[in-house]
C-alpha cells in the first residue's frame, strides 16, 4: 500500500484485499448499535448535573447524530471507488478529496471508539502496535483500529502541512 | 421571563408581596455569574495529535499551548481548557463532543 498527497486530493493505491475490505468497513464500524457501552462513548455526559445533561440529550445528541452520520456518509461515498474493481482480487486505488478529510478524521475516529468500547481493548493493548498475527476477531480489531489511526496520522499531517 | 419580571418589579414598588420574586431573580444572576470550566479527559483511543488538533481549532490555542493541555490530559488524566461563562462552556463541549473527545463542564469550586 503507497499514501501520499496528490494536488487536491490524498491517494491510497496499491491497496491489497484485505485492506481494501478494512476500509470498505468503516462505515459499519461506527454503528454502536446493540453495544450500549459504545453508544454512551460516542455521546459520552456533558456534565454531572442532570439538568444539563437533560437539556443536552434533547437539543445537542440530535446535532451530533447528525454530524457523525453526515461524516460517514461522505466516507462512504468516496469508498464506492473500492467497488468499481472489475477483478476483485486485484490491487485499487482510493482518492479521497482534501475537502473530505475532516470526516474522514471523524469517521476513522469513531470507528476506532466503537471498536475499542467493542472488545474492552486496555489501554497497553492500544499503545502495542507491533501486535501480530492476527488470531481472533478481537485481534483483527486491534489491528483495525491501528490501520485507522495510521491513516488518520496520514490525513493530520497532510492538512497540517496545508 | 424578562417580562415577568418587569411587572413584578413595578408592582414591587408599591407593593412589599413582590419582594420574594425580587429575591428570586438575584439569585439567578448570581447563577449566571458562576465561572464554568471545561475539562477534557483522556481516553487511550483518541490520537495524541488529533487532541493537539482539536484544541487548536476549537479554541484557537497555538500549537504549543494545544500541546501543553494535551500532554496534562495524557499524563494527569484531565486538563481545564477554558474557563468562563456557562453559556461559552457548553458551546466549547459541544465542539469537542463533536470530535469525540471526553469533556465535561463544570462549576468552579
Amino acid at each position: 500500500m503507497e499514501i501520499c498527497r496528490q494536488d487536491d486530493a490524498l491517494q491510497i493505491s496499491d491497496l491489497d484485499p484485505f485492506l481494501a475490505e478494512l476500509l470498505r468497513q468503516i462505515p459499519q464500524s461506527t454503528s454502536p448499535l446493540g453495544e450500549p457501552a459504545a453508544e454512551a462513548r460516542l455521546f459520552s455526559r456533558p456534565s454531572a448535573e442532570k439538568e444539563i445533561c437533560a437539556e443536552w440529550k434533547t437539543y445537542v445528541e440530535p446535532e451530533l447524530r447528525r454530524l457523525f452520520r453526515t461524516a460517514s456518509e461522505t466516507v462512504a461515498d468516496d469508498l464506492t471507488q473500492l467497488n468499481r474493481n472489475e477483478k476483485s482480487l486485484s490491487n485499487c486505488t482510493l482518492h479521497i478529496p482534501i475537502q473530505h478529510a475532516d470526516a474522514w478524521l471523524n469517521t476513522l475516529n469513531q470507528a476506532r471508539l466503537v471498536i475499542a468500547t467493542k472488545y474492552k481493548f486496555s489501554e497497553e493493548e492500544l499503545n502495542d502496535h507491533d501486535r501480530s498475527p492476527i488470531g481472533s476477531r478481537r485481534d483483527l480489531g486491534l489491528f483495525q483500529i491501528n490501520f485507522y489511526g495510521f491513516l488518520q496520522e496520514f490525513i493530520l499531517r497532510e492538512i497540517g502541512s496545508g | 421571563m424578562s417580562a415577568v419580571s418587569a411587572v413584578q418589579s413595578e408592582k414591587g414598588s408599591t407593593s412589599t408581596v413582590e419582594t420574594p420574586a425580587r429575591e428570586t431573580e438575584t439569585r439567578g444572576e448570581e447563577e449566571l455569574d458562576v465561572p464554568w470550566q471545561v475539562v477534557v479527559h483522556n481516553d487511550p483511543v483518541n490520537l495524541m495529535t488529533y487532541v493537539t488538533m482539536v484544541f487548536q481549532r476549537v479554541f484557537g490555542y497555538p500549537r504549543e499551548k494545544a500541546e501543553r493541555h494535551m500532554l496534562e490530559v495524557h499524563h494527569k488524566g484531565r486538563s481545564i481548557l477554558w474557563s468562563g461563562v456557562r453559556e461559552r462552556a457548553e458551546f466549547y463541549v459541544q465542539q469537542l463532543h463533536g470530535h469525540l473527545l471526553l469533556a465535561t463542564l463544570e462549576k468552579v469550586v
